[in-house]
């Protein structure tokens, strides 16, 4: 099951134009009229590797582009620059009807379950449209048939096909979500924020659910969020986003025993744990940046307190460390921390 | 006496359909300088109790019986002419989202001295001055030129900070803080709260803390407060509760979180969710859900006891101690 690549990213660039009336862009530079656009640069070169039945997440802050990496995996958003690979075929330069070969096999599930099923469609029909539409072949009681396991298989009751979303709870609302992604049978998940709307004892019920499928069906989870004590619980292997770039990538277990890169420190002593209270969070000075334009050297140089003038100039690489950990970081590489 | 006393506070919320309950016999007090939490789901009740200190809530709600008491003068039979001199000035309330709390055209000093001007009098230039030096104790790089800003230019952390200033800007004896760092990211959430934690420990000002993040709850309150379906069900140190949870509620609570259980098991989970206020069921409200539950439970509510750890309204927890005090006669 190990290292079989999924999905491959390489050199994931997404750039999106801010809209703005021309006169804006208007600049008169030295008695030269020129234009310029201003860009939201909201991934910066990503290289990332889903392996096959893993569950990765991806955490940082808000605008850190972890939604807009979900949605360029999808092909919910073009792509500036680079490629990505599912298995052994290139995915993001095809057309909508080439792509729907391989919606079948990728499907998200959003954060707000209040927002992302259709108000006006009965769970049946949200649960069964995808179903008859990606198998023409199945006659309507093989569908009924479908449907009602699917209900089953998120503990909901196939009673209840007929309800309305509005007359379900946040909880069940989010196991109907789910129930629609495994409705085509897919490979992969891609879970974007899919606790944060919901209360404590729900999303137990949710994480639980989701592991359960995850070991009947062997699926492979990309898992968006900012809880860091879901990701310890869930994940194989964690992707640290700051700014539009991976900053650090590791096994859950050796990011959350030796986190290295500096951001990644500061996240993890900021989580607030039932526990220990002894351990003081580390406070990071300066203004949170913006992504409208790019900064040059390390991203995190402003906020970082190991930084120094390489920093400030020279964009760090990921170096694969040790304990097969990867980190961008000169501070890490040169041995500083 | 105690700064707030609260006492059998039952609030309603008038309906087409009829009264609903929203709060039953909730009851506590708050000492001078104690930082409180209140716990629970949503739909628990908590902001409902929060607002209605300050008789905020909003018809049809209305506080149906029970008394509020700040520093033995009753509050709930005030006036709201009379009611603005507690608000802002003896209590203060900080709200999750600060975009929705700040005014959009007005910029950030001016709301500041509009606050100090509504409660005492005082010039303008005394009241910027004021105004200044708060900024400066929530840790507001250059307060000069925030000052001048408008919320929109300030990021969500900051904006939160400058919340934070003004609720203490009159020297309040009560912050209520309704889920004050749910709308910021991690690291911003560790600094707000320590900045609420050191302001409130300088100012020696009560704070109430709503949330429903028990990791925060942690890190800030001495005493918790655990709400289910309008009711107070366990009150305590919050060391003891986190660490001994009498009620099952609390303790199903507590063990539903991902860091109480190894990393790849299976959480434990509550089964059902709470009940909606339009069908309370009869006897304890956690009944239907809880695994503890014996037929007592479903037809009358249990008073509250004093486990030697926290106080609960739970039928279990008092068989227990029953026992146990038949065990040392003998």
């Amino acid at each position: 099951m190990k290292n079989t690549p999924l999905i491959q990213l390489s050199g994931v660039e997404k750039r999106f134009d801010i809209e703005q009336s021309w006169l804006n862009e208007v600049r008169i530079n030295k008695g030269k009229i020129s234009r310029k656009k201003e860009q939201v640069h909201a991934l910066n070169g990503v290289n990332l590797t889903i392996q096959k039945g893993e569950s990765l997440c991806v955490v940082g802050e808000t605008g850190c582009g972890k939604s807009t990496l979900a949605r360029v995996i999808l092909g919910l958003n073009s792509l500036s620059a680079g490629q990505i690979h599912y298995q052994d075929q290139r995915i993001d330069n095809l057309n909508e009807r080439q792509r729907m070969l391989f919606r079948r096999s990728m499907q998200m599930i959003f954060q707000n379950p209040y927002a992302s099923l259709n108000p006006r469609m009965t769970i049946y029909q949200t649960l069964s449209e995808p179903v008859s539409f990606h198998n023409p072949q199945l006659s309507q009681d093989d569908v009924d048939y479908k449907v009602a396991k699917l209900m089953e298989s998120v503990d909901l009751s196939p009673d209840l096909s007929d309800y309305y979303p509005h007359e379900f709870s946040g909880g069940q609302r989010q196991r109907i979500s789910i129930a629609r992604a495994l409705s085509v049978d897919p490979d992969f998940i891609v879970a974007d924020e899919p606790l944060a709307a919901l209360d404590v004892s729900v999303q137990a019920q949710v994480l639980n659910l989701m592991m359960d499928k995850q070991e009947e069906r062997g699926l492979t989870y990309l898992f968006i969020t900012h809880d860091l004590t879901v990701v310890e619980h869930f994940s194989n292997r964690v992707a640290v986003m700051y700014l539009g770039k991976v900053c650090e990538l590791a096994d859950t277990k050796t990011l959350f025993k030796s986190p290295k890169h500096p951001y990644t420190q500061a996240l993890l002593s900021a989580i607030p744990r039932l526990d220990n209270n002894s351990i003081q969070p580390i406070r990071l000075v300066g203004e949170v940046p913006t992504p409208f334009n790019k900064p040059q050297g390390c991203v995190f140089q402003a906020r970082c307190a190991h930084a120094n003038d390489r920093c400030k100039i020279e964009e760090p690489k990921m170096v694969l460390q040790g304990d097969t950990s990867s980190v961008a970081c000169h501070a890490v590489e040169e041995g500083r921390i | 006496m105690a700064l707030l006393d609260v006492s059998n506070l039952n609030v309603c919320f008038g309906l087409k359909s009829g009264l609903v309950k929203a709060l039953y016999d909730v009851s506590f007090r708050l000492e001078r300088g104690e930082r409180i939490a209140l716990v629970g789901e949503s739909g628990a009740g908590k902001s409902i109790l929060g607002f209605s200190i300050v008789n905020l809530i909003s018809k049809p709600g209305f506080i149906e019986s029970g008394s509020i008491k700040l520093d033995g003068k009753e509050l709930t039979s005030l006036s709201n002419r009379q009611l603005r001199h507690v608000r802002g000035k003896r209590i203060a309330m900080i709200f999750q989202d600060p975009m929705m709390t700040l005014n959009p055209v007005i910029s950030v000093g001016i709301q500041m001295v509009e606050a100090i001007r509504s409660h005492t009098p005082m010039s303008k230039k005394d009241a910027k001055k004021i105004a200044l030096d708060r900024l400066a104790q929530v840790q507001i790089p250059s307060p000069e030129l925030r000052f001048e800003q408008y919320p929109h230019e300030l990021s969500g952390g900051m904006r939160q900070r400058v919340i934070i200033a003004v609720a203490m800007i009159l020297n309040p004896d009560i912050i209520i803080a309704d889920e004050p760092t749910t709308a910021l990211d991690v690291t911003i959430q560790a600094e707000i709260l320590e900045l609420l934690k050191h302001m409130c420990e300088v100012c020696n000002v009560a704070l109430i803390l709503i949330t429903h993040d028990l990791g925060v709850v942690s890190r800030i309150a001495e005493r918790t407060m655990v709400m289910y379906a309008g009711r107070i069900v366990e009150e305590g140190p919050t060391l003891e509760i986190i660490n001994d949870p009498q009620h099952p509620y609390t303790q199903g609570l507590l063990s539903a979180l991902p860091q109480m259980a190894l990393p790849g098991q299976r959480l434990n989970q509550i089964e059902g969710s709470m009940p909606s206020l339009m069908n309370h069921p009869k006897g304890c409200a956690f009944h239907p859900r809880c695994k503890y539950a014996t037929e007592k439970c479903s037809n009358a509510q249990p008073n509250y006891i004093y486990s030697g750890i926290s106080t609960v309204a739970c039928y279990m927890v008092e068989d227990m101690l029953e026992e146990f005090s038949e065990y040392r006669d003998l």
